[in-house]
C-alpha cells in the first residue's frame, strides 16, 4: 500500500515538473506590455513610514509613495517643483517660503497642506519619535533644541503655516543644500488623520503603512506587500503630475542574495538589479551591448585609524600606512577597475567642489617616514589590527593592503572580520586599531563629508580633533558669501585633514547595476536618485535588431 | 498511551523555559544592539528607541515582563520592522516554511525510501553500491552547493524551471524542493535499507516466503512496515529540522519563509524575533519529537502492546 502512495506521489511530482516545463513569457516580456517594471530592491524593507525607516530599499519605495516640498531631478540633481509648486529664498538665504501646489493631493482626494507639514516635522523631530533621520531638519531654527528636549514647545521651531498652501521655514544660517533635504523623506509629509486613527503620533508600532490603511501623496500607491517577497505599486490617480508618470506600477523584490539576484536578471524576472556580485563584473563589462551600467556614486570607502593608539598617534606612521598603499594598482586588480582611487574624503566633482591631492603612491617617501618615525624597514613594529565588518568584498581589499604594507613597509599588520553590529560597537566605541569604514552622502555638499570630522563628532570615530579645522566647517564657512568662498574653507579645511592622515582614503563608490535595454529615462546620477514618474517602458525596444 | 504523553508534555515544559531563559540573556550579551546603526544617532533619539521597547527597564524586569508576554501568547513587536508583531512574521514565513518542508520531506522519503529498499534486496552489490554512493554524496553536498548547480543547470542552461522565487511563477517550488530534500533522501536511503536488512532476514520473513507469496509482496506487505519503523523514527526530528534548518535553501532561493527571518534576527538583534522564533522552532521540535515516538510505538506491535497494558 505504501508502495502505491509513494508511487502516486511520484507521479505527481512528474506531473508538476512537466507542466512547469512548459516554458512561457518572462516577468520582464509581460512588464514591457503592461508598463510594469519588475525592480531588484535589495531587501525586504524595515517599513515604509517616512520618519522611521532608514536603508536604500526603503528609500526607493518611499519615494514612489511619497513626495517632497522640492524633488531631485534625476538627470540634474537640481531641484524640481513637488508638492511645492514654487518657493522663495530671503535675501540672506534662511527663510524659505514654499507655495504648495494646489494640485497636490492625498490619495484619499484632500488636498496637502502647509498645516499638514507643519504636523509632519513635529512629528520627524519628536524626541519619542526615535527618527534616526531627524538631523536632516537641524539647519530649521530650534529644530535640534526640539529633538534633544532643551525646548519642548514646537511654536518655537522655524516652520510656519502663513495659510493652506504657505509654508515658511527659518534656518539657522543660510544653507545652500537646505532645498536637496526637501527629497529626504524624514522631511516628508505624512496624512496626519491617518496615522491618528492607528495611534498616536510618535507611534512606530502602527498599523498606518499597510495596504488599504496607508494614505501618501506620491505617484504610485501601495497595492500589495507580501513579506520577504514583493511589493507592489500602482500608479496613483491623484497625483498632481499624474500625465507624466507612464509606468503602471513596479513590483519591488526583496533581493538581498546579490548572486540570485543576477540569476534572476539573466533569465528575465527583472528589470534592474541592485547590483552586481564582483567577480561578474569583467564578464558583463567585457558584452556587447552590456546590461552593465557602472557611474560615479557619492560615496567614500575609507579606513579609519584610532589616533590615540601607538604607534598611530604619529602622524608619520599614518602617512607612511597611506602613502604605501598603491590605490590605482588596487583598483584595477582586486576591484575589477569598478570604482576610482581616492585619495580624500570627499569625492571629487561634489557640486563641483573638487577636493585637494596632497599624495600619491610613493614607497620611497613611505619608508622614510616610518624610518624618522623609529621603526626603520619596520623594525619594532608592535601589533597592529585591521577589523572590517565580514564581507567577501572587504576581506579582499584587506589582504591586499596587508600585502602592501608588508611589500613596502616590512610591517606585519594583522587583519580581524567581525560581523556587523559587532563591528559597528568596535567603531562606535573606538574599540580598534583601523578600521573600514564607508560614508554614502545624503546629500550633494561637500558639507556632508566634512563634519564628519569635527571634533567628537558622532560619526568622526578617529579621535582627530583641530580647532582651526572645526572653526572652518562649522562657523566659517557656514558664513561665506559665495560658493566659491565656501569651497576655498572647505577646500583648506580639507587640507588639514590629510596631512593629519586621520583616515585612509581607499576608493571612491560607484554605483553598480544591470538594467535591461527596455528600461528608459532611468538615467544615473551621483545619488543614486531614483524618480520613477519618469521611467517608462520601451516593448519594442528589440525592433529592427532581431525579428 | 494519554499518560504516555501527558508525562512527555510535561517533561516539554521546563525544557522550553530552559530555552527561553537561555536565549534571553545570551542575545543581550551579543555586542551590538538592535539600534546600533553605521551613521551615529543621536543619544536623545536612542533613549526614545528603547523607551519605546522597554529596553531602559533592569534586565530582570524586561525577562519577567517577556515572560508575561509570552504567557498570553504575544512575542512582542520586532525591533526591524516596526509596525510588525513577531506572531505576525512568523505567522507570515511559517506556512511558507511548512510548505517547502512538506515536499522536501516528500521528495526524501520518496527518493530515500525507494533507494534504501532497493539496496537492501541485494546487499553488496552493484545494486546496493550505487544509490548508497549516491546517498553519501548526498549528505555530504551542502545545499548551498546542490541549490546554485540546480539552478545552473535547470533554471539558466535548460531554462526549465525558475531560478528564485515561491508561488510567483509556475514551477518555482520544485528546485527548493528538491535541494532541501536530497540531503534528508540520502539518510532516509541509508536508514531504510539497515531497517529493510534487518527485516528481511527475520523468521515471519522466510515464512511469508515459505507460504508461497511473490516476492514484492513479501517486502511491500511483510517488508516495509518493520523495515521502515527507523525511517519514521526519523521523520518527526526532520520535519522540525527542515523547519529550522531551510534558510539556506530559502536564501538561495529568495523564498519569504521562517528561516530567513530567523538568520536576518540574529544579524539585527531583533531581540524579540530571536526569541519568538527560537521559543517558536523549539516547541515545534520537542512536539515532533514527541509526535514521531507515538507514532512508531504505533508501528510497532511489541511497544503498542506495552502501552495497552498500561
Amino acid at each position: 500500500m505504501i508502495n502505491t502512495v509513494s508511487r502516486l506521489l511520484a507521479a505527481l511530482l512528474v506531473t508538476t515538473f512537466l507542466a512547469a516545463c512548459t516554458g512561457g513569457e518572462s516577468n520582464v516580456e509581460i512588464g514591457n506590455r503592461e508598463g510594469i517594471l519588475h525592480f531588484g530592491n535589495g531587501s525586504e524593507p524595515q517599513g515604509l513610514d517616512p520618519h522611521v525607516v532608514t536603508g536604500v530599499p526603503e528609500n526607493k519605495i518611499v519615494r514612489s509613495l511619497f513626495e517632497g516640498l522640492a524633488v531631485k531631478n534625476p538627470w540634474t540633481l537640481e531641484p524640481e517643483p513637488g508638492v511645492a509648486e514654487s518657493w522663495d529664498i530671503s535675501e540672506d538665504g534662511r527663510v524659505y517660503t514654499f507655495y504648495l501646489n494646489p494640485e497636490a493631493k492625498w490619495s484619499n482626494g484632500e488636498p496637502v497642506t502647509a498645516g499638514d507639514y507643519v504636523w509632519s516635522w513635529n512629528r520627524a523631530l519628536h524626541p519619542a519619535m526615535g527618527n534616526q533621520y531627524a538631523y536632516m531638519l537641524f539647519p530649521v531654527v530650534n529644530a535640534q533644541a526640539f529633538a534633544s528636549k532643551q525646548i519642548e514647545d514646537f511654536s518655537q521651531v522655524g516652520v510656519k503655516a502663513l495659510d493652506e498652501r504657505t509654508l515658511q521655514v527659518t534656518l539657522n544660517e543660510a544653507t545652500p543644500y537646505f532645498l536637496q533635504l526637501m527629497d529626504h523623506y524624514s522631511t516628508f509629509a505624512v496624512h496626519p488623520e491617518t496615522i491618528l486613527k492607528h495611534g498616536k503620533m510618535t507611534d512606530r508600532y502602527t498599523k498606518w503603512t499597510r495596504v488599504g490603511n496607508m494614505v501618501n501623496n506620491g505617484p504610485f500607491n501601495l497595492k500589495e506587500w507580501k513579506l520577504n517577497r514583493r511589493i507592489v505599486v500602482e500608479k496613483s490617480d491623484t497625483y498632481w503630475d499624474r500625465d507624466k508618470v507612464r509606468l503602471n506600477g513596479v513590483v519591488y523584490y526583496p533581493t538581498e542574495n546579490i548572486v540570485s539576484e543576477e540569476r534572476m536578471f539573466r533569465v528575465g524576472q527583472l528589470h534592474t538589479t541592485g547590483t552586481v556580485p564582483l567577480d561578474k563584473i569583467p564578464v558583463y563589462q567585457a558584452m556587447e551591448n552590456t546590461p552593465y551600467v557602472q557611474s560615479p556614486y557619492l560615496g567614500t570607502y575609507y579606513y579609519l585609524i584610532n589616533t590615540n593608539r601607538e604607534p598611530l598617534t604619529d602622524v608619520r606612521v599614518r602617512r607612511a600606512l597611506s602613502l604605501a598603499i598603491d590605490r590605482v594598482k588596487l583598483n584595477d586588480t582586486v576591484l575589477q577597475k569598478s570604482n576610482f582611487p581616492a585619495y580624500s574624503i570627499t569625492p571629487p566633482g561634489t557640486m563641483g567642489y573638487q577636493p585637494p591631492k596632497l599624495f600619491d603612491y610613493d614607497p620611497e617617501l613611505a619608508r622614510s617616514l616610518l624610518a624618522d618615525a623609529g621603526y626603520p624597514d619596520g623594525e619594532g613594529w608592535p601589533e597592529v589590527e585591521l577589523v572590517y565588518n565580514t564581507s567577501e568584498g572587504h576581506r579582499k581589499i584587506a589582504v591586499a593592503l596587508q600585502q602592501m604594507w608588508k611589500d613596502v613597509l616590512n610591517i606585519k599588520i594583522t587583519i580581524a572580520n567581525q560581523e556587523w553590529k559587532v563591528y559597528l560597537d568596535s567603531v562606535d566605541t573606538m574599540n580598534f586599531d583601523i578600521a573600514r569604514r564607508g560614508w554614502i552622502g545624503d546629500y550633494v555638499d561637500p558639507n556632508n563629508f566634512l563634519d564628519l570630522f569635527i571634533t567628537d563628532g558622532g560619526n568622526n570615530n578617529t579621535g582627530f580633533a583641530n580647532p582651526r579645522y572645526d572653526d572652518l566647517i562649522l562657523n566659517l564657512a557656514p558664513q561665506a558669501d559665495t560658493q566659491e568662498e565656501r569651497f576655498r574653507l572647505f577646500y583648506e579645511a580639507e587640507t588639514l585633514l590629510m596631512e593629519q592622515m586621520p583616515i585612509l582614503p581607499i576608493y571612491t563608490y560607484t554605483n553598480k547595476k544591470l538594467k535591461h535595454p527596455s528600461v528608459r529615462d532611468m538615467p544615473s546620477n551621483l545619488m543614486d536618485s531614483l524618480n520613477l514618474k519618469y521611467v517608462w517602458l520601451d516593448a519594442d525596444w528589440d525592433k529592427g535588431a532581431e525579428k | 498511551m494519554w499518560r504516555f504523553i501527558g508525562i512527555r508534555l510535561l517533561q516539554a515544559i521546563p525544557v522550553i523555559l530552559v530555552v527561553i531563559t537561555v536565549t534571553f540573556f545570551l542575545v543581550r550579551v551579543a555586542p551590538g544592539g538592535p539600534f546600533s546603526a553605521e551613521k551615529a544617532v543621536l543619544p536623545e533619539v536612542k533613549a526614545a528607541l528603547e523607551a519605546q521597547y522597554r529596553l531602559d527597564l533592569p534586565l530582570f524586569q524586561q525577562y519577567v515582563a517577556y515572560l508575561g508576554d509570552l504567557a498570553q501568547g504575544e512575542f512582542g513587536p520586532s525591533f526591524k520592522y516596526p509596525g510588525r508583531s513577531v506572531n505576525e512574521l512568523i505567522g507570515a514565513g511559517l506556512p511558507v516554511t511548512a510548505e517547502l518542508g512538506l515536499y522536501a520531506l516528500l521528495v526524501a522519503v520518496v527518493i530515500g525510501g525507494i533507494a534504501g529498499v532497493i539496496a537492501a534486496l541485494k546487499p553488496n552489490t552493484a545494486q546496493d553500491y550505487i544509490p548508497m554512493t549516491a546517498a553519501m554524496i548526498g549528505i555530504c553536498m551542502p545545499s548551498f552547493l546542490l541549490g546554485p548547480l540546480l539552478v545552473l543547470v535547470f533554471g539558466i542552461y535548460l531554462d526549465w524551471l525558475p531560478v528564485s522565487g515561491w508561488g510567483d511563477i509556475p514551477g518555482d517550488k520544485i528546485l527548493p524542493a528538491i535541494t532541501l530534500g536530497s540531503a534528508y533522501a540520502a539518510y532516509i536511503a541509508r536508514l531504510s535499507r539497515a531497517g529493510m536488512l534487518e527485516v528481511m532476514s527475520q523468521d515471519y520473513i522466510r515464512t511469508a516466503r515459505a507460504k508461497g507469496l511473490p516476492e514484492w509482496q513479501v517486502v511491500v506487505k511483510h517488508g516495509l512496515r518493520g523495515g521502515l519503523i527507523p525511517v519514521v523514527a526519523f521523520l518527526g526530528p526532520a520535519f522540525a529540522g527542515l523547519l529550522a534548518g531551510s534558510f539556506v535553501v530559502e536564501t538561495i532561493f529568495q523564498i519569504p519563509g521562517l528561516g530567513r527571518f530567523y538568520v536576518q534576527a540574529a544579524f539585527n538583534r531583533d531581540y524579540t524575533m530571536i526569541l519568538g522564533t527560537t521559543v517558536f522552532l523549539s516547541t515545534l521540535i520537542v512536539l515532533f519529537n514527541l509526535l514521531s515516538d507515538i507514532l512508531a510505538a504505533w508501528m510497532n506491535p511489541r511497544l503498542r502492546a506495552q502501552f495497552g497494558e498500561n
